[in-house]
């Protein structure tokens, strides 16, 4: 089957889109790197595409709030970031990605300063929600292990449960919670399933050798961050 | 309808900007201040209805993360602002948010207010701000509230350029004008301005005096390692003798080892190497260390940014930051701080912000670095910021040409880093940081990431690039002008506010400039690309060909350079040397009464200790090509000796290894370099790299050179440099020297740092998917041992934590034998016989051993350490040395590879212990404990 047309949506300060744009590579996708300003001089940039990634970085430099700035950009083409949902096309944001996202209103929530205050990068290990509608989790079975690297990464809701019972929460941190989110959650999507927000960078463990304990014998295929990317372009292609 | 309004916005879960306030009053013994609350305020110039304020505070406020309120507050607190020029981001954002909201206003500030709901005393809370929070070389404080937007940047029109009358002053009057001016020019210089003026029949205007200045610093020009010097003492040998300017003996040093991977060195803006034939390593590392001093997080953030445009000005796209820094103290007590200074804890928080800050938001992974401590870095803290940049080989940029345009990329101009150069180039005193503060500036990543953007892949559109760094466009402009001449336009500069004077513009140190020589009929695509990613383009003028520089302000010519003089008409300096000359002859053993207690000293000193909650601020992981990190291990909590990165599609990386240590420069300053140049291969090679393509930077830090004794510590450095690098046929490709590292304190002491030389390694590494790091792997594996060890104790750590004796004895020696034994582990490590591997540094075998258990979490088993006795065995700090671990069937083969130059040590166990000779067993736990015991850690700042 061909390649799957994926747009990577980057604002100004943006910095893991090239790192996404190789994990959708490997994962059968073949992205496009769309600065907001693209995809509001070309909006067929967005509904040609049928998969769609906020990536990391600071868009703004966090300018008054992680996301914000970009979330404001967004606005400009908010009718047809709804309509790409509504479709059913998946969409991921990663670490500020998800900011944005929260910020946009796409997912439920919003992310505050980690708890311990400071910026921090350190891999931590993901357990996928196997109750989660999610589509860029459906079928996973084996905790994901990758880096995050954030600093107002503290996942806020004030009513995780029934966040949970709707089947919203798609990751949870596990064993450590890095920076005080609420019920160790560290994916959340949205009631339709395929908008996923999560902090973690999935996109920093697509081959091997980037796991710390490859030497060690540590990761593992099952692992990898990549499969998140995966399961996404699997939706994407059985739409 | 008030025209002045102030949004207040508090965090509903607790602010952890209040609790690292309490922290720091607790940690340096402040007057208590009871509970504090730290809330952002937002102020807006324009006429706000209520619906206006609504839709703000919609986008301003998070209602699950904060509150927000447009009443004054009354409570008892400070508010701090920027001070007007200071970049504020945040303000930015105020503007571009009430565009999107298409609600006019005339513009906006941002600050913090910092409430002390207890109301303690007002010098309880104007110590606890002070010392602690605002720094008023960038911002202002008052109590309760402020209105920043009352104060703007004068917006007087100044008028052109002022004429300096020089030829009319005798030479007292010159160095009058030389303080008065700040122009840190030598007396000889200034009197061969005042002749060239003469001859040319004027006098100079304020922005040639100031371009000249600029040039012809310290910073920019390299005077003491352009001198001729004279040898006045020192061994018999070399009295009376003339050297070779120090620059020219490093790059012949590189010319005669004529290694084929090396492109460009000592030229341009970094050093450019090509391990692999298609793609081009640029390298590069600098200084900032009087800018962190003043204003820790601004200098050290604008050291990142300015080295990150070093490889950006050389037309590669940076890939990773190092950092090395140097602090006095965390725990001076606030007696003992020299005045005028920073307290260390201050300047290290800072500084690490600074640096997270800018790594983390342009988007480069931070790997390799160190953190040194000692008394004699309080006044004057060093930090050492370096970049690495890849781009697929293609000839290096040899414009400018006549009739291209000269075009400056980024941000706008302002009063900000006004005279860097020639600040760097002065010793500093207790006035320095009210003085500097035009010197200072706070970086902004996102907008040199936008320049990034803007210029990978744009290569072919220009002819030149270099960046706006010490000197401004004086020294950009000046520099590509050299010998093709240019004439510009100051009017054309875009500013970020008016009122500048013209030798402000054209010396100002707005961060996030590049300037670039452009063919006319590029401009436009050039323009194009810039507009798409948001980065401002201005055409300022045209490169001539006639070998001049001409300045105008509003047509009017400000300036009128001959380049030829500019560049070369510096008188070279003529200084004094008296060489240092340790007796090597005599080497001092230790005694220890208690070695466990020693060796849990040692793994507590600060610069052996965990550096983790540093490592964790910056982001090691971004770009995807980090493939042994700063910290390994199976509980990623153990240091690694040198860092790998490596694409993820590529077969082959790049090493990267620091070699630092200053106490060995304080008795011999010679063999410092040579041991610092062998640690940093040695780190490298321990982590899988090839020695034979290992090519190195140097940076010295040094005090004043002007007196012969510092000039002779540095020359004998330079002189361990070059013997080093033939010795290991690992060449040189750039440098940097920081000289002037002192402070006058007021007691007319002068307070120099002890002599820094750091050493950066980058070196292939033919197969990064089997890279090797210190963590033990597996029980029952054999350790060995390469290399020798004597009792060298010379600014050895043992030393450190146990005080010197009054005989130190000698530091290490150079290792003849190292090259060839690295040679061979590495032919061994690519036969797959290494499991681990960890150099011997700091704190001798049992500080090497105590981390390899620690990073394995298993234990070792030692029979026997090379040494003619315990403490030497144990603690020496011999180079040339490293622990392996080999699989006991591979143990015959590793030793036919190694030529049977390896002494096995002893075993790895399972039974989680470190069994030393003459040590009782220690568990691995306890080595973990020590080892993260840090009384003044980071968290707790």
């Amino acid at each position: 089957m061909s390649r799957i047309a994926a747009v990577v949506l980057a604002g100004p300060g943006t910095n893991r889109d090239r790192d996404v744009a190789a994990a959708l590579e490997l994962a059968g996708a073949d992205p496009t790197i769309a600065l907001t300003r693209d995809v509001l001089d070309d909006r067929s940039l967005l509904s040609r595409a049928q998969l769609a990634v906020v990536a990391g970085g600071f868009s703004h430099a966090d300018a008054l709030g992680a996301g914000r700035m970009m979330a404001l950009d967004l606005a400009a083409v908010g009718d047809e970031l709804r309509s790409f949902v509504e479709q059913g096309k998946p969409v991921i944001g990663i670490c500020n990605g998800f900011q944005v996202l929260t910020r946009a209103r796409l997912l439920p929530g919003a992310l505050g300063h980690n708890a311990q205050g400071e910026f921090d990068c350190r891999w931590v290990v993901l357990d996928p929600i196997v109750a989660s509608q999610c589509v860029w989790t459906d079928g996973l079975t084996q905790p994901i292990h990758c880096p995050i690297a954030h600093g107002e990464g503290r996942y806020v809701h004030p009513d995780p449960d029934s966040l949970a019972a709707a089947g919203q929460v798609a990751l949870r941190y596990r064993s450590t919670n890095p920076n005080g989110s609420v019920a160790d959650i560290a994916g959340v999507c949205d009631h339709s399933g395929v908008v996923l927000g999560l902090m973690p960078h999935p996109e920093n463990h697509i081959v091997a050798r980037q796991h710390p304990h490859h030497r060690r014998g540590g990761g593992g295929p099952e692992h990898l961050g990549l499969r998140i990317f995966e399961r996404g372009v699997h939706h994407a292609k059985s739409r | 309808m008030a025209d002045r309004h102030r949004l207040t916005i508090h965090s509903i879960d607790p602010d952890p900007r209040a609790a690292a306030i309490l922290d720091g009053i607790a940690h340096l013994g402040l007057e208590p201040v009871g509970q504090v609350v730290v809330a952002d305020v937002v102020f807006i110039d324009g006429d706000l209805h209520t619906d206006d304020q609504h839709r703000l505070h919609g986008v301003l406020v998070d209602p699950l993360l904060q509150r927000g309120s447009w009443a004054a507050p009354t409570s008892c607190a400070v508010e701090i602002t920027p001070l007007p020029g200071v970049t504020d981001a945040n303000a930015h954002a105020v503007v571009h948010t009430a565009a999107v909201l298409d609600i006019p206003i005339r513009g906006a500030a941002t600050g913090v207010r910092i409430e002390f709901p207890d109301e303690p005393p007002t010098g309880a809370i104007a110590a606890a701000v002070d010392r602690l929070v605002a720094n008023d070389v960038i911002e202002r404080w008052d109590h309760g509230t402020v209105d920043p937007l009352a104060l703007r940047p004068p917006s007087d029109a100044v008028g052109g350029a002022e004429i300096v009358a020089v030829r009319s002053l005798n030479d007292a009057d010159l160095a009058e004008l030389n303080t008065e001016r700040g122009l840190s020019l030598d007396p000889e210089e200034l009197t061969t301005i005042r002749s060239h003026y003469a001859q040319l029949g004027r006098d100079p205007t304020d922005v040639e005096l100031e371009t000249l200045a600029q040039t012809w610093s310290e910073h920019c020009a390299h005077k003491t390692f352009r001198a001729r010097i004279v040898v006045t003492a020192g061994p018999d040998d070399q009295v009376g003798a003339t050297r070779e300017p120090m620059l020219a003996q490093l790059r012949q040093s590189t010319e005669a080892l004529d290694a084929p991977f090396v492109v460009s060195s000592f030229v341009g803006n970094a050093g450019v190497i090509e391990f692999d034939p298609g793609t081009t390593l640029a390298v590069k590392a600098e200084t900032h260390n009087h800018p962190s001093a003043v204003e820790p997080f601004g200098g050290a953030n604008t050291g990142v940014g300015g080295v990150i445009r070093d490889v950006l000005g050389i037309a590669h796209r940076p890939i990773a930051v190092t950092d090395i820094l140097c602090f006095g103290p965390a725990e001076l007590p606030l007696d003992a701080l020299p005045a005028g200074t920073l307290h260390p804890r201050r300047i290290r928080a800072g500084v690490i912000d600074g640096i997270a800050d800018y790594g983390n938001k342009i988007g480069l992974p931070t790997v390799a670095g160190a953190i040194l401590y000692d008394e004699r870095y309080t006044a004057n803290p060093l930090v050492f910021a370096g970049c690495i940049g890849a781009a697929p080989t293609r000839p290096l940029h040899d414009g400018p040409f006549p009739d291209d345009r000269v075009v400056v990329l980024g941000g706008a101009t302002g009063r900000d880093g006004i005279r860097g150069a020639t600040f760097s180039s002065a010793t500093m005193d207790a006035t320095t940081g009210d003085v500097a503060g035009a010197s200072v500036q706070i970086g902004d990543p996102i907008t040199e990431k936008l320049l990034i953007d803007a210029l990978v892949g744009a290569e072919h559109l220009y002819s030149a690039i270099t960046d706006c760094g010490a000197g401004g466009l004086s020294s950009a402009v000046g520099e590509m002008a050299e010998g093709v001449g240019a004439d510009v336009e100051l009017d054309d500069v875009p500013r970020k506010y008016p009122g500048l004077a013209p030798w402000e513009v054209w010396l100002s140190e707005a961060q996030e400039r590049m300037v670039v020589a452009v063919p006319a009929d590029h401009l436009d695509e050039l323009r194009a690309r810039c507009a798409r990613v948001g980065v401002d383009v201005a055409d300022i003028g045209q490169f001539t060909g006639d070998g001049t520089l001409i300045v105008r302000s509003g047509g009017v010519v400000v300036a009128d350079l001959d380049t030829h003089f500019l560049h070369d008409g510096r008188p070279q300096r003529e200084m004094e040397a008296e060489l240092p000359d340790p007796d090597r002859s005599a080497s001092k053993r230790r005694t220890v009464d208690d070695p466990l207690d020693a060796l849990r000293r040692l793994l507590q000193h600060p610069n052996i200790a965990s550096k983790a909650a540093t490592i964790h601020r910056y982001d090691h992981e971004i770009g995807g090509a980090t493939v042994v990190r700063p910290l390994v291990g199976a509980a990623s909590d153990a240091p690694a000796d040198g860092v790998v990165l490596a694409p993820i599609d590529a077969t082959a990386g790049v090493a990267i290894g620091i070699g630092v240590n200053p106490w060995y420069g304080l008795h011999d300053p010679e063999s410092m370099a040579l041991a610092v140049v062998d640690e940093a291969i040695r780190n490298v090679v321990a982590v899988g790299a090839d020695p034979d393509k290992v090519a190195l930077l140097d940076n010295f830090s040094w005090g004043d050179p002007r007196r012969p004794s510092t000039l002779g510590e540095l020359v004998a450095a330079v002189d361990g440099c070059c013997t080093a690098a033939h010795m290991y046929r690992a060449p040189f490709v750039s440098g940097k020297d920081s000289l002037n590292n002192e402070y006058m304190g007021a007691d007319g002491e002068r307070h120099s740092v002890p002599p820094t030389l750091v050493i950066t390694a980058i070196a292939h590494v033919p197969d990064a998917d089997h890279c090797i790091t210190p963590d033990l792997v597996g029980a029952g594996n054999v350790l060995m041992m390469v290399g020798s060890t004597e009792p060298e104790f010379a600014g050895s750590h043992l030393d450190l934590v146990l005080g010197e004796p009054d005989a130190v004895g000698v530091t290490p020696a150079p290792d003849p034998d190292a090259p060839n034994t690295y040679r061979k582990l590495h032919a061994a490590m690519r036969a797959g016989l290494v499991e681990s591997c960890h150099d011997v540094s700091e704190g001798g075998a049992a500080v090497a051993l105590a981390e390899m258990c620690i990073g394995g979490r298993l234990g070792a088993s030692i029979d026997k350490l090379p040494g003619d006795d315990t403490v030497t065995a144990l603690f020496a700090e011999s180079i040339g040395r490293l622990i392996v671990e080999v699989e006991p069937r591979r143990v015959a083969a590793f030793m036919r590879v190694m030529d049977d130059g390896a002494q096995r040590i002893g075993v790895v166990t399972d039974r989680l212990d470190l069994q030393l000779p003459s040590l009782p067993p220690v568990p691995v736990s306890s080595l973990v404990d020590w080892f993260q015991h840090d009384p003044d850690s980071m968290d707790a700042t």
